[in-house]
């Protein structure tokens, strides 16, 4: 049989209003997320979220505490499977792939996704052993050398080299919030992530250090596929291209920065932003 | 208006209590005191270069030493420990990682139990198991049966470490590709690895001490043996045999002896709380 002259693409209905994406991007996208519904054991904590994230874009999750932006997040690289209990209908893709589907290896997915925690935790460990680590236990670089080469280069993708190149091997414990900050960052570059996961990166530094992170933010977009929750809604305004509104476990609006932040399409949306409530 | 001089009730009552507050810190410390005093008074004349160099002189002859308990004990404590070490601290991992399951539960109960079952009943056990079927005391003997009183030492204080390691460090691990068991044993273990050294070295310093469980599993030697499947002389063997010993000068020796462990014993104890106390400076940061 002859192929098709046109190349037919299954057709997804748009989710009205929810996702800015042009249906044509669909192919191209790095995130897909599709009537997620999460579970604490029997409570109901995510309810039925789409979304849809391009490749090399800032995402920011924003909402009121305990609305389900971060779970959300943890959903992204399968880390909700430690806690007890924890249940996920729906599915995620990540490109393309159907992340928990039965056979899936989740040390692969969490390799791809990298994750930068909201309070900076740096093992108990030298500066140089911390970066090295996820190099060493999944055993992507085969001599000291290139070693040493992937952590230099990730330092400085985090600009941390700087500061911390002649300690190295000084225990990663004595270095300041910030700059713990930004080597957890450079830990989760050196294994290659496509994609970064940050949850309130920036919420236990000062005005300095979160400034530093916001500019690495934008810095490091050119490369990496960023989601980041944040509690700071001119931080999202500041570093994010698209950002999504969670309220009580749904997602209400999922908009270009720039639009959401000016002219929000719901109530709630805007009602929050305006800081009548959260 | 306050004054700090008055002497109001309040104010005698809160001085009384302090008062009988050191008054029992005073009293507690008063037999370790007197334990050290006379041990050291007693032991230190007799503790000569002979002591360490020499083994026991038949009854009578005067001189001799402890040669041969001296590297018993330290043998000893070496085969508990290598018995115990592996067997408790992955036991604590296990108790952990799994804290929830039935099996946890029960092996918990267990290390509880063991903890509390009275040394000679230790001793009586490692001589059914291990002495009667060899058909006669034994270095090995000995050491298995202190190495079932340090196992739940160590487990118990290794479950307790671990589970101070904050979660986000684990979580830090998965996220970068870790699967839980090298999570575990690449960043878990490592961080509460000091606490667990210092652990480990109180479990000894209070083994090292025991004299019930060796009376009939590795009982005595007169001789200096390094052989394992032969009795062999510890300094609590030897010490309990001399101070009940009817001759002047094995008394003597006993009080020597005795001086030997107690200074061993202290000196791991405060090595363990220098350790721990530079854990706790790095952890503070």
């Amino acid at each position: 049989m002859n192929p098709p002259l046109v190349k037919v693409r299954a057709v997804r209905e748009p989710d009205a209003g929810r996702n800015p994406l042009p249906a044509a991007q669909a192919e191209t996208l790095k995130i897909d997320v599709e009537h997620l519904i999460f579970f604490y054991g029997e409570k109901r904590a995510l309810e039925d979220i789409s979304i849809k994230i391009q490749p090399n874009v800032v995402t920011a999750f924003i909402g009121p505490s305990g609305c389900g932006k971060s779970t959300f997040l943890r959903t992204l690289n399968r880390m909700n499977d430690i806690i007890p209990g924890a249940r996920v209908e729906g599915r995620v893709c990540i490109d393309g792939q159907d992340i928990y589907r039965a056979g899936v290896d989740v040390v692969a997915v969490r390799r791809k996704v990298g994750m930068v925690f909201q309070k900076s935790n740096p093992f108990p460990k030298s500066i140089f052993e911390n970066v090295a680590y996820g190099l060493r236990i999944n055993r992507l670089t085969s001599n000291r050398s290139e070693l040493a080469g992937r952590v230099e280069e990730s330092l400085q993708q985090a600009a941390l080299w700087e500061e911390v190149k002649d300690r190295l091997h000084e225990s990663a414990l004595a270095l300041s919030g910030g700059q713990q900050q930004r080597l957890c960052i450079a830990r989760a570059l050196a294994v290659k992530p496509d994609i970064l996961l940050m949850d309130e990166p920036a919420s236990a530094l000062d005005p300095i250090a979160t400034q530093r992170i916001e500019e690495l933010i934008y810095q490091l977009k050119a490369k990496f596929t960023i989601v980041i929750v944040t509690h700071n809604m001119q931080q999202a305004a500041r570093v994010s291209d698209f950002t999504a509104f969670f309220w009580l476990g749904r997602l209400v609006e999922y908009e270009r920065t720039d639009k959401m932040f000016t002219a929000p399409s719901e109530k709630l949306t805007e009602d929050y932003l305006t800081g009548r409530f959260g | 208006m306050i004054s700090a001089r008055t002497a109001t009730p309040r104010k005698v009552l809160s001085a009384l209590f302090v008062a009988a507050c050191a008054l029992c810190v005073a009293l507690a410390l008063v037999p370790l005191a007197f334990v050290l005093f006379f041990v050291v008074s007693q032991g230190i004349q007799s503790l000569t270069v002979e002591f360490f160099t020499h083994n026991p002189r038949p009854v009578g002859e005067p001189g001799g030493g402890m040669a041969n308990a001296i590297v018993g004990t330290l043998i000893l404590t070496a085969l508990a420990a290598a018995m115990a070490v592996p067997i408790g601290v992955l036991s604590g991992v296990y108790l952990a990682e799994y804290p929830g399951s039935r099996f946890a539960s029960a092996v918990r109960f267990a290390a509880d139990t063991l903890n509390g079952v009275p040394s000679i009943v230790i001793g009586v056990f490692a001589y059914a198991v291990v002495v009667l079927p060899l058909r006669h005391f034994s270095t090995l003997a000995g050491g298995f049966a202190l190495g079932v009183m340090m196992i739940p030492i160590i487990t118990r204080t290794t479950e307790e470490l671990l589970l101070l390691v904050p979660n986000a460090l684990r979580e830090g691990a998965l996220a970068l590709g870790a699967t839980r068991a090298r999570a575990v044993f690449t960043v878990i273990v490592p961080a509460a690895l000091p606490g667990i050294i210092t652990g480990v070295v109180l479990a000894l310093a209070r083994i090292a001490g025991e004299t019930a469980p060796l009376l009939f599993t590795s009982f005595n030697n007169r001789f200096f043996s390094t052989s394992l499947v032969q009795p062999i002389s510890s300094i609590t063997v030897q010490v309990f045999t001399y101070a009940i010993s009817p001759y002047e000068d094995w008394h003597r020796q006993a009080w020597a002896g005795a001086l030997v462990l107690v200074t061993i014993v202290l000196v791991c104890s405060m090595a363990a709380r220098v350790a721990a106390a530079r854990v706790a400076n790095i952890r503070g940061r």
